[in-house]
C-alpha cells in the first residue's frame, strides 16, 4: 500500500543535489573498470613489467640523471605510460557508452551532463592514480630508483594531472571507432606514441632525423614536462607547444565527432 | 483504403478518462477523510490537488522534422493521470520520435510538450516520469544489481534496489552479469530501473520487441501488476494484441499523425470484416472486385485473397459462378485491422525513409 500512496499522492518531488553526482557512483565505475582485465593489464601490469625490465638493468640504472638516476627516470616514464593508458580508456568509455545507448538511458534520469563528466573524470583520475601508485610502489620495493623525496612527489603529481589530457584522446578515438575493440587500437597507438615520446627508448639514442620527427608525436611534450622536476635544467618551448597543439587536435576532433554524432540523433 | 482518415478522427481527443477502479481519480475522490486530513497536516493537500488537475502529458501541435523527413506532423494529445495508453503504429510512424520529445531526448521542431505542467527535462529530473527505452543500452560489465544501484543513486528519492528488483521479477538474477542476461531479462532490468523514482508516469517504448512469447508474458504480468496501482502508463507498440490486452486507450499513429484515438473496442470496430481465401486458376482481379461487398482483392499465384464485410455472399458467388475451391474464411486478424488503419497499402510500411530514432 505504501507504494500506492507514493504514486497517487505524489509527494513533493525534488531534483537531486549536485546534478546526481555521488562518490558511490564513482566507486561503481572504478569497480567496473577494474573488472575489465584488458584495462588492468594495460594500466597496471604492463607498466610495472616494463619498469622491471628496463628500469632495473644494472648496465645503466644507477647512472645519474639530473637530481636522480636512470632507474627513477624510467619509473616516471612507465608511470606516465600507465596513467595515459588509464585516462585514454576512461575517455574512450564515454564515447563507447554513447554508442551503446547507455548515455541515452542516463538522459532519462536526473543526472546532469556536468555531473556525468565529473564522474568520468574522477574515475579516470582514480585509475590514473592507481597506475602511478603501482609503478612507484614497484620502484620503492626494488630500491633502484633514486631521487629526492620532493621529486618523487612532484613527478608523480605531474604524471597524474598531465595524463588527464589524454582523456581527450580517448574521447576522440572512442568516437572514431565506437566498438568494444577500441582498447586494442588504443594499446597499439599509445605504444607508438610512447616510442615517439621517448618513454621506452631515450630520444638521445634516435638518429637526428628520427628525433626531429619524434618531437611532433603526442607524448613528446608531456613526457619531457613530467620529467622536468627530475632532470632540471632549462625548459624547452617545444614541450608545452607540442602538448598544447595535440590537446587542441584531440579536443577539437572529439568535439567535431561529438557534433556529427548528435546531429544524427 | 477502406477507412479514410476523416471519420476516424472523430475519436480523436474524445476518449473519456479511464474506467479502471484503481485509477488516480477514483482514488482521490474516495480518499477517506482521515487520510486526507493527515495529508493536509503534512502540507501536501493543496499541492496534490493542483497536481492531479494537470494532464500527465499534454502535446500541442507537435512537429518534428529530420531534414526533409516529417517524422511527426501536428500531434495534439492529452493524457490524464491514471490512464494506460498504447501508442500503436507501424515502424516509422513516429512513435519513438514523439516519445523522445516527451522525455526531452529531442526537441520539437515546433509545438509544445508539457509533462505534469513542466518541461520534459524538469519532469525527468524530479523523477515524475521515467522510461523503458527501446534502444537504451545497458553496460555489459555490470551485474543486474549494480546497474539498478547505479541508477538509484541518481535520484533524490529512490525506491530500495531490492524492492524494484522484486517487482520487476529479477530478484533471482541480481548477481548475474548483464552480458549473460536474455533479452527479456534485460528488458525487465530496464523496467526495474524505471521503477526506481516511483514515477507518476511510466513510458515504455516497444518494451517487448524481440522477446519470446514467454518473456513477453512475464514482462506484461509485471507491468500489469504495476499498472493496477494507478500509475499512468504510455507504451508504444506495433503489436495490436498488446495494445488490446493492456491499454484503456489506443492511439493509432500513422506517418506522424494520429489517425484514431479510442478504446480497443472502438478501434477494432473501425476495421471490421473478414478475409476469404480461395484457389482459383486464372483469376481476374477486376472482375472479382465487381462482386458486391468486396473491398480488396489480392492475387498470389492461383490464390485469391478477398477482404469483405460480407464474405458469405462472396463465397456463394465464387462457388456458384466460378471454379474456385479450397475456400477459407477467417475473421480479419488484429494485424489486418491494424494495417487497415495505419497504412493504405502494405508497401507504405518499411519503405519510407526512416531517420535514426524516428521509429
Amino acid at each position: 500500500m505504501t507504494s500506492t500512496q507514493a504514486t497517487t499522492t505524489s509527494p513533493e518531488r525534488s531534483t537531486p543535489p549536485i546534478g546526481g553526482f555521488s562518490l558511490g557512483i564513482v566507486r561503481l565505475e572504478v569497480r567496473r573498470l577494474l573488472r575489465n582485465h584488458r584495462t588492468v593489464i594495460f594500466t597496471m601490469v604492463t607498466p610495472v613489467i616494463f619498469f622491471l625490465i628496463f628500469g632495473l638493468n644494472s648496465a645503466y640504472a644507477d647512472r645519474r640523471v639530473g637530481h636522480g638516476n636512470v632507474s627513477a627516470f624510467i619509473m616516471v616514464s612507465m608511470a606516465l605510460y600507465g596513467a595515459v593508458m588509464a585516462n585514454t580508456s576512461g575517455g574512450a568509455m564515454v564515447s563507447l557508452e554513447r554508442a551503446l545507448g547507455w548515455s541515452r538511458q542516463l538522459r532519462v534520469t536526473p543526472l546532469s551532463p556536468t555531473a556525468y563528466i565529473a564522474i568520468k573524470m574522477l574515475t579516470s583520475m582514480v585509475l590514473g592514480f592507481t597506475s602511478v601508485l603501482v609503478v612507484y610502489a614497484a620502484g620503492l620495493v626494488t630500491h633502484k630508483p633514486s631521487m629526492p623525496l620532493f621529486v618523487w612527489i612532484s613527478t608523480a603529481l605531474c604524471v597524474w594531472v598531465g595524463s588527464l589530457l589524454f582523456a581527450a584522446f580517448g574521447l576522440f578515438i572512442g568516437y572514431l571507432l565506437p566498438s568494444e575493440n577500441v582498447m586494442q587500437v588504443i594499446g597499439f597507438s599509445l605504444m607508438l606514441f610512447s616510442f615517439g615520446g621517448g618513454l621506452f627508448i631515450p630520444l638521445s639514442q634516435y638518429s637526428p632525423a628520427l628525433r626531429r620527427a619524434a618531437a611532433f608525436t603526442p607524448l613528446y611534450g608531456l613526457n619531457q614536462l613530467v620529467h622536468y622536476p627530475l632532470t632540471g635544467g632549462g625548459l624547452d618551448w617545444t614541450w608545452p607547444t607540442n602538448l598544447l597543439a595535440w590537446l587542441v587536435i584531440f579536443v577539437g576532433g572529439a568535439v567535431w565527432l561529438f557534433r556529427r554524432d548528435t546531429a544524427r540523433v | 483504403m477502406p477507412f479514410p482518415p476523416g471519420p476516424l478522427r472523430r475519436f480523436q481527443n474524445m476518449s473519456s478518462p479511464p474506467t479502471r477502479d484503481s485509477n488516480t481519480h477514483s482514488h482521490h475522490t474516495s480518499t477517506p477523510a482521515g487520510n486526507a486530513s493527515a495529508l493536509q497536516a503534512a502540507g501536501l493537500g493543496e499541492k496534490k490537488a493542483s497536481h492531479t488537475a494537470l494532464a500527465a502529458i499534454h502535446l500541442c501541435d507537435l512537429h518534428k522534422h529530420f531534414g526533409s523527413v516529417r517524422a511527426v506532423q501536428g500531434v495534439n494529445l492529452t493524457i490524464r493521470p491514471g490512464e494506460v495508453v498504447a501508442f500503436l503504429g507501424p515502424n516509422g510512424a513516429g512513435k519513438t520520435t514523439t516519445i523522445d520529445m516527451i522525455l526531452g531526448l529531442s526537441r520539437p521542431s515546433t509545438g509544445q510538450v508539457e509533462v505534469y505542467g513542466l518541461s520534459p527535462e524538469q519532469a525527468v529530473s524530479r523523477g515524475l516520469v521515467s522510461a523503458v527505452m527501446q534502444n537504451g543500452g545497458l553496460l555489459k560489465d555490470f551485474t543486474v544489481e549494480e546497474t539498478v544501484r547505479y541508477i538509484s543513486k541518481l535520484f533524490s528519492a529512490s525506491r530500495p534496489v531490492a524492492e524494484v528488483l522484486e517487482r520487476a521479477g529479477i530478484a533471482g538474477i541480481a548477481g548475474r552479469m548483464v552480458s549473460k542476461c536474455s533479452g527479456g531479462e534485460q528488458q525487465r532490468l530496464r523496467f526495474a530501473m524505471a521503477l526506481l523514482p516511483d514515477p507518476d508516469l511510466l513510458i515504455l517504448d516497444e518494451p517487448t520487441q524481440g522477446m519470446d512469447v514467454e518473456g513477453r508474458r512475464d514482462f506484461w504480468n509485471a507491468i500489469r501488476k504495476d499498472a493496477a496501482k494507478g500509475r499512468t502508463i504510455l507504451f508504444a507498440t506495433h503489436y495490436l494484441e498488446e495494445a488490446d490486452a493492456y491499454a484503456d486507450r489506443i492511439i493509432l499513429i500513422r506517418r506522424g499523425e494520429i489517425v484514431a484515438d479510442g478504446t480497443a473496442a472502438e478501434v477494432k470496430a473501425m476495421a471490421s470484416g473478414r478475409t476469404l481465401r480461395a484457389t482459383l486458376a486464372g483469376a481476374d482481379a477486376t472482375s472479382l472486385k465487381g462482386i458486391p461487398g468486396v473491398e480488396e482483392v489480392k492475387l498470389q499465384g492461383d490464390t485469391v485473397i478477398i477482404n469483405s464485410a460480407d464474405t458469405d455472399s462472396v463465397a456463394r458467388y465464387l462457388l456458384n459462378e466460378t471454379d474456385a475451391r479450397d475456400l477459407e474464411i477467417t475473421a480479419r486478424g488484429l494485424e489486418d485491422a491494424f494495417l487497415a488503419l495505419t497504412g493504405d497499402e502494405a508497401h507504405d510500411i518499411g519503405t519510407a525513409p526512416t531517420p535514426r530514432g524516428a521509429r
